[in-house]
Parts: C-alpha cells; sequence; structure tokens
C-alpha cells in the first residue's frame, strides 16, 4: 500500500477488517499480545460497531504485524495495524460531535496549523486590543501582576472558561455516541470495576507491552520507548493541568495573584510537567520518524505530528515564559504561550487527542465483556 | 558474505533447527554462517507457521501446567507412529525437551498461557507468544547480536561428500554462483513438501490435488543431494504430516487459518457422496493429523465436512464460509456430488444414530450402530437445516523422507557409519523418529533438540 492510494471509506474499511478479522479468528496466535485479540476471538461475525470497539481497542503496539505469518508480502496482504489505524480515523469522524466539525479529520495535520496560527493571532489582537500594544513590549516585575497587566484576568478566563466548557461538551458527547453505538447501554454502578479496570490499564499503558517485553515500535526490536515517553507526554500534561488548578485555587481561594514564585505549587508543577511534556512529545516525534512505515496509516502522519507538535510548543512556550517572565519578551511570550494552549484546546476533540477518549471506552467495555463466561465454543 | 573464508560451522536452512543449530555453535565459539534459501519476508521455513512445541515435564514448568512425564509422551508418539519410530531416539529428545524452555527464553523466546480454544494443550505444549514467527524474529535477532553471519536469498545447489565429509557446498546467491568452504556442516534444510514435482513422484496424479499448507521454499535440494551421494535415508517419500484442510485454500503457505475443525461433530463424504471413516473415533487435536491421507485416498482427493445448524459455531471458526443450504438436495448441488447419493448417507446416517447425551468436551455416549463405517462419538442427526459443508483437500505440512542420524546428530551414511563433519537437524531428519502420523508440537520439538544437538557436536568438532 502506498501513500498515494486512495483513502478508503468506511463501509471499504469494515468490509477489509471483516476479512482480516475472519483471518485473525481462525489462526488466534496474537491472542497474548492485547486487549484486541481476545475479544476478537468471543465472536464470531463482525458488525461494524464491533470493528469501531476493536480499533479503538488497539493501541498500534505493532507486535502482531511482526508476528504475522500472514502480513505482506503474503498474499493475503494482512496489515492489521494500519487497517485498525485507518479505521480508528473513521470513528473519531464518525462519533465527533458537532458532525460537521469531523471533516477535521480529513486534512488534519493542515486544520491544526490554521487552528494555531488563527489562536496565536486571536491572543495577540485580543492582547492588543484589550491593552494596547505598548504593555505588550514592556517590562513587568512579577510584583506587578505582569501577566494580567498584559491580558486582563476576566479576559483570559472568559475566553478559556468558553472554549473548555465546549471541549468538555463535545469530548462528553462524543464518548457517548461511542458508547451507545457499542449497544452495552448505561454504565451503572455494577461498571464500577470495568471502569477502574480500564483506567487501571490506560495509566500504566498495559498494553504498550507486547505482552511482556514491549512492543515492536519504531522497528521489530520489542522496546519500552514508547511507553516511557508516552507516560512522559501524558503524566506531563497531567501536572501541568494539575498546575492550573491549583493556580486556580491560590486565585479563587488563598487570593494570591499570578505569577507565582517559582518554588510555590503552580510554579513547580509546570515546571516540572513542562520538561515532562517537552521531553515526551519530543521522544514521541522522534519515534515517529523511524518508524517502519508498514505499521502506520501515511495518511494520518500530519495529525499525529500536528498533536505532537502543540504539546510540544505547549511547555517549550510555558517554560519559556517562566524563564523571561520579568523581560521586556514577557508580553509576547504570554501571547505565545496562550495562543498554543488555545489551539490545543480548540482541537482536541477533533484531532490526535481523542484516542485516549476512544480508548477508554474500548477498555471499559473489553473489562465489561471480560467478566461475562466466554461463547461456548467446543475443544478443537 | 564471505566465500573467501573458511567457517567453522556452516548451517544449511534457516528455520528452528538451523537457528538452534547456529545459535549454540556461536555460543560454543564456532564462527557460524546460515544459508536460507528464502527472502527476509519468507524466512523461518514452516517454523514460522508453528505455534507451540511439545514438552515432557514432571511438573509445573513455566507456562505448562501439571506435569507430562516421559512415559506419557512416549505412549502418546507410539500411538500416532503405530510403533513406526526410534525408540532411543525419540526418548532422548523427549527428555531433552524438558530442558529447551528455559532455554528459548534466554534467546528471547517468550511463552504465553494457551487462551482460546486450545486448554486442552496447556498441560503439553507450551506456546510461543505471537506463534512461530514471532519466534523465528527472536532467533534471528540473537543469532545477529552474537554475529551469526546470515545469507537469504542464497541456496545449495552443489555439495560434495567426499571421504565421508563435506569440505565446500556451491550456492546460488541472488543469481550469483559462489563456493563456501566450511570445517563442519549442519543440515537444517527441510523436506520437500513445497516440490511439486517429487511429491508427484511419490505419490502418483493424486499429489496434483495436494496443497502445500506450509513454506513455498522446501524443496528437498538438500535432502536430495545427500541422498543421492550416501546418506542413509529413512522413512518414505508417501509419509508425512498431512492434515486435511481447506480446499480452497491457497496452493503455498496457506498455514494454520485452513483448517476446518468441523469433522468430529458431523460427517464427511467423498466425491460419491460416500462416507468413509469413523468421524468421532477421538479428540480432534488426536485425529487431525490422519484425516489428510484419508482424504487423500479418496477419488479426486477431496472430501466434504457436513454438519447441520446445530453445531455451527461450535466449533473454531474456519477462514473460508462454509457452503450453506436449507436442504441436503440445495447443499448436494452446491457441492456438486450426487444430491440423491447424498441424501441416502445421510437419512442411513440418521437413521443410525442412537440417542445419547451429547458433550464434545467428553468422549460421549452419541454413536451410530449398524453402520459401516461407524460415528463412535458425537453422532448427532443431520436434520436441522440451514446445512453446512466445507470441502477438504490433503494439506502437505512436512514430509518425512530424510536422513538417518544417531544420538548426537550426526548424519549416518549408508554403510551406517557416521559422516565426518555432518550433522541433520529438523524436518530432514525428522522421519527418524515419525516414521508415521503425527503429534501436535513434535516437530517444533525434534528441531530443537537436534538444533541444539547439533550446534555443539559441530561446533565440539571444529574447536576441540
Amino acid at each position: 500500500m502506498s501513500a498515494a492510494e486512495a483513502r478508503r471509506t468506511l463501509p471499504e474499511l469494515v468490509e477489509e477488517a471483516q476479512r482480516v478479522l475472519a483471518i485473525c479468528n481462525a489462526c488466534r496466535y496474537c491472542e497474548g499480545y492485547c486487549a484486541v485479540f481476545p475479544t476478537l476471538q468471543r465472536r464470531l461475525s463482525f458488525t461494524e460497531s464491533d470493528i469501531h470497539y476493536l480499533a479503538n481497542l488497539c493501541h498500534n503496539c505493532g507486535s502482531c504485524l511482526y508476528a504475522c505469518q500472514y502480513a505482506p508480502p503474503h498474499e493475503f496482504q494482512l496489515n492489521f495495524p494500519r487497517l485498525l489505524a485507518q479505521v480508528r480515523r473513521e470513528s473519531w469522524r464518525k462519533y465527533a460531535w458537532p458532525g460537521f466539525l469531523a471533516r477535521a479529520f480529513d486534512a488534519n495535520g493542515l486544520v491544526t496549523s490554521l487552528a494555531t496560527a488563527a489562536s496565536l493571532a486571536f491572543m495577540l489582537l485580543f492582547a492588543a486590543l484589550l491593552d494596547g500594544p505598548a504593555r505588550l513590549f514592556a517590562a513587568w516585575s512579577d510584583a506587578q501582576g505582569s501577566f494580567y497587566a498584559v491580558i486582563p484576568h476576566d479576559a483570559m478566563v472568559a475566553v478559556f472558561g468558553t472554549v473548555s466548557a465546549f471541549v468538555l461538551v463535545a469530548l462528553v458527547a462524543g464518548f457517548a455516541r461511542f458508547w451507545a453505538d457499542t449497544g452495552e447501554g448505561r454504565i451503572g454502578l455494577e461498571a464500577a470495576e470495568p471502569a477502574t479496570g480500564a483506567l487501571g490499564d490506560a495509566l500504566t499503558l498495559k498494553y504498550l507491552d507486547g505482552g511482556g517485553d514491549g512492543c515492536t515500535y519504531p522497528d521489530d526490536t520489542p522496546s519500552f520507548a514508547r511507553r516511557r515517553f508516552h507516560h512522559l507526554t501524558f503524566y506531563g500534561f497531567m501536572l501541568c493541568f494539575a498546575a492550573t488548578s491549583t493556580a486556580t485555587v491560590y486565585h479563587y481561594v488563598l487570593g494570591l495573584k499570578a505569577p507565582y514564585p517559582f518554588w510555590s505549587l503552580p510554579v513547580l508543577l509546570g515546571t516540572v510537567g513542562g520538561i515532562g511534556l517537552l521531553a515526551g512529545p519530543a521522544g514521541l516525534l522522534w519515534l515517529k520518524w523511524r518508524r517502519d512505515p508498514m505499521l502506520a496509516d501515511p495518511d494520518q502522519k500530519g495529525m499525529e505530528a500536528g498533536f505532537l507538535a502543540l504539546l510540544l510548543l505547549t511547555s517549550l512556550t510555558g517554560l519559556a515564559l517562566l524563564a523571561f517572565r520579568e523581560t521586556r519578551a514577557m508580553g509576547m511570550l504570554l501571547v505565545a504561550h496562550l495562543g498554543v494552549v488555545l489551539a490545543l484546546f480548540v482541537t482536541m476533540p477533533y484531532g490526535k487527542f481523542v484516542h485516549g477518549l476512544y480508548r477508554f471506552a474500548a477498555l471499559v467495555r473489553f473489562h465489561l465483556e471480560r467478566r461475562r463466561p466466554p461463547p461456548a465454543t467446543a475443544p478443537e | 558474505m564471505d566465500s573467501t573464508r573458511t567457517w567453522d560451522v556452516l548451517v544449511l536452512g534457516g528455520g528452528n533447527a538451523a537457528l538452534c543449530a547456529a545459535l549454540t555453535a556461536r555460543e560454543a565459539g564456532a564462527t557460524v554462517l546460515l544459508l536460507e534459501s528464502a527472502p527476509f519476508a519468507y524466512r523461518g521455513g514452516n517454523s514460522r507457521h508453528t505455534r507451540n512445541m511439545r514438552t515432557m515435564h514432571e511438573g509445573p514448568l513455566d507456562v505448562l501446567t501439571d506435569a507430562y512425564p516421559e512415559e506419557e509422551y512416549w505412549q502418546d508418539l507410539l500411538k500416532v507412529t503405530g510403533g513406526l519410530t526410534d525408540e532411543r531416539l525419540a526418548r532422548m529428545t523427549i527428555r531433552q525437551t524438558e530442558r529447551h524452555v528455559p532455554w528459548m527464553k534466554a534467546h528471547g523466546v517468550r511463552f504465553q498461557a494457551p487462551l482460546g480454544g486450545t486448554l486442552h494443550l496447556s498441560r503439553t505444549n507450551a506456546f510461543f507468544l505471537g506463534g512461530g514467527k514471532a519466534l523465528m524474529n527472536a532467533y534471528y535477532r540473537a543469532a545477529a547480536a552474537m554475529g551469526v553471519e546470515i545469507a537469504y536469498e542464497t541456496e545449495v545447489v552443489g555439495l560434495a561428500l567426499e571421504g565421508r565429509g563435506i569440505d565446500s557446498v556451491t550456492v546460488d546467491c541472488k543469481g550469483e554462483r559462489r563456493a563456501i568452504r566450511a570445517r563442519a556442516v549442519v543440515v537444517a534444510a527441510g523436506g520437500f513438501e513445497s516440490n511439486l514435482e517429487w511429491l508427484r513422484e511419490a505419490w502418483g496424479p493424486p499429489a496434483d490435488n495436494f496443497i502445500v499448507r506450509g513454506t513455498p521454499y522446501n524443496m528437498g535440494k538438500v535432502l536430495k543431494l545427500l541422498l543421492d551421494q550416501g546418506a542413509r535415508r529413512v522413512s518414505d517419500p508417501t509419509q508425512g504430516h498431512c492434515v486435511a484442510i481447506d480446499a480452497r485454500s491457497p496452493r503455498y503457505d496457506g498455514g494454520i487459518v485452513t483448517r476446518v475443525d468441523a469433522v468430529s461433530l458431523g460427517i464427511v463424504v467423498n466425491r460419491d457422496a460416500q462416507r468413509f471413516y469413523d468421524e468421532g473415533e477421538d479428540f480432534w487435536p488426536k485425529r487431525y493429523a490422519i484425516w489428510g491421507r484419508l482424504v487423500a485416498g479418496q477419488p479426486g482427493q477431496i472430501g466434504y465436512s457436513i454438519i447441520d445448524a446445530k453445531s455451527m459455531g461450535k466449533f473454531m471458526p474456519p477462514v473460508f464460509p462454509p457452503e450453506k443450504a436449507d436442504s441436503v438436495r440445495e447443499l448436494a448441488g452446491k457441492l456438486g456430488v450426487d444430491a440423491q447419493a447424498l441424501e441416502r448417507t445421510i437419512a442411513e446416517y440418521n437413521a443410525a444414530v442412537r440417542p445419547g447425551t451429547f458433550d464434545h468436551t467428553i468422549q460421549d455416549d452419541c454413536r451410530t450402530e449398524g453402520l459401516v463405517p461407524p460415528k463412535t462419538h458425537w453422532a448427532r442427526t443431520i436434520d436441522t437445516p440451514p446445512f453446512y459443508a466445507y470441502p477438504l483437500r490433503p494439506g502437505i505440512t512436512f514430509t518425512y523422507l530424510g536422513v538417518a542420524v544417531d544420538e548426537r546428530a550426526r548424519m549416518i551414511l549408508q554403510d551406517d557409519r557416521p559422516a565426518a563433519n555432518v550433522w541433520a537437524a529438523g524436518e530432514i531428519m525428522a522421519g527418524n523418529i515419525l516414521g508415521k502420523g503425527y503429534l501436535a508440537g513434535i516437530g517444533m520439538a525434534i528441531g530443537t533438540t537436534f538444533g541444539r544437538i547439533a550446534g555443539e557436536e559441530a561446533a565440539r568438532h571444529v574447536r576441540g
């Protein structure tokens, strides 16, 4: 398959997945690698909804491709990880809310770039119009409440509060639409164990272990590199999120105004998180660069790189802001940082970020199913 | 590949036995060159299609549950081979399997507890995580890391057994002919199962209807060269691991997914709509290996496994969809067999089925009475539409014709004495232990055992 090959539509992908799954289900050699194979082995036939479920359960670790006796050049031309990657994007398109924004998944690299440019421009104009360009280039001391001198606190809250609320609604709606399609019904209290099980799998990236030695990524040598860089990215992101949350508490509960001193909790969390969010995405981009092209959907490079680049820019601008906050560069760095964060937020429901959302939903379903007795089949 | 030097150990072949020999010899300090005739993507011979190794163990061992003692293993082997085996070599192999699991793990192979559909094998067979191709990838990685030289797309086209030994072999390396010199040679180049011409020589016209389940690269060239030049032969060219597989499988390399596991749940008829063997004789894993020869013995080398709606979904899902019909007559039409004959066969069978309690997990009491051949277990009437059929053909996995070896894996010559510097491992000598029949996972047991011994002995020969 070449990059130039026309993108397959969802019905075409479903048909191809049904062909491939019939082979996988008759083979079953990969059953020890991850959650996908025990899940497919519970079924004899596969609906479109099953295929979305399996695709989002797949972590694209690549182990099954290298183990596959039917992988190209075999005439069966079986490339399970790439196929599931292609289905995944169609899932994200299908369940995205509101529906018309799902088109953002088509040329996602471009969309992300434009969103970033627009967000930066917006922040710049916003700051300039609110307070006049002069304030942007002045040097402020921390004691003067430098950030809010450039962009007033209420204005910042208004912009990010609105965007966050929208993003949250969009993500919840996407999750709900995906879940409705699984036919599992409402998740009630009885689903506590599946939810905690799924959370455990997600937080530890259990299925980026290739069954024990690490996943075959970026090539056929098992390695934990990807899991480690993903951990740095995820926990770095969460620490940055925690930094923002504690800062909110400082502001509203303790009445303390930013910027906070370096040894304060928000800054410490943000610094450690920022370093993780620098090293993690950089490592993932480096791995992606070296990745065996067989493993990937060449069409999604832009989306993957775009998301990682935004994460990287978030930490880069954040740390730069920390370093230069008492210089004349502060104003522009603040604008850049907030612009990048705004771009990250607005593209969240319509880019690579949602992999975590649907992966988690699929893992919850996996843990639900696992508690049910396996469908009866006779011994071979 | 440096063809000016003389290698300590030259390994012919690139499957499990070859890699076990190469790794062992290299670890003993020998310089090793391994010649694989297949390209990189198809390396590993039939080992890339395997899944597990039958392993003796006195108590729980790694992923293996309970115990599988030597005597039980030996009795299982004795049963399938009908005594056509070499007890000394067989028992030696069985005993050696116990020490393989840790050795394999040390070389990067990973094992897994079997999950779906193969639980009954968790006691006797150690399953490779990801199957045989993953195992071969691990061995090739280990070999590269320790400096085994590997040449792909390099086929042996000539060798001379002179003065009881081999000093050099002639190879075709991507179209270029070269001579390679070595002090010791391990032959682990497989059987001749991919060689349709040779199969036809052995079987006659029926061979045209055989499907080769494994690699297309086992042409038996090394085997033929050795037999022509004085190696003692074992077994005969019609013997092999041959199972009944879906007739719609690709000519080569279809592997595991071509299996049809519905046989013991229904009946099997030939082209003339006649039954020809007891489908319920024993559990399928113990009988699957005889059905290839059974179908090979039928006119046109074709059979049809027929079940009804009661059995659908009660066996491992085959890769090809079954023929499906609402009546036996319609099904016969789809299969191209005589409708009246099929209706009669099924009516006779249904009339002979005695009442019983169906249980596919045990040898139940559902059987026929007064029917020839009988169906002794899991016999239920075939009367609930829709009816389903899977066409079957003989699927050759590997052939048993080979070179004789002794307990030190030395190749034996026609004078019954070992060659001076030639060792054999894997399919090319499996016929020493497998005269006929097959026991799931024993191919890898033989290959690993003789591969390791051959590598060790070859290295000792050159390094002293």
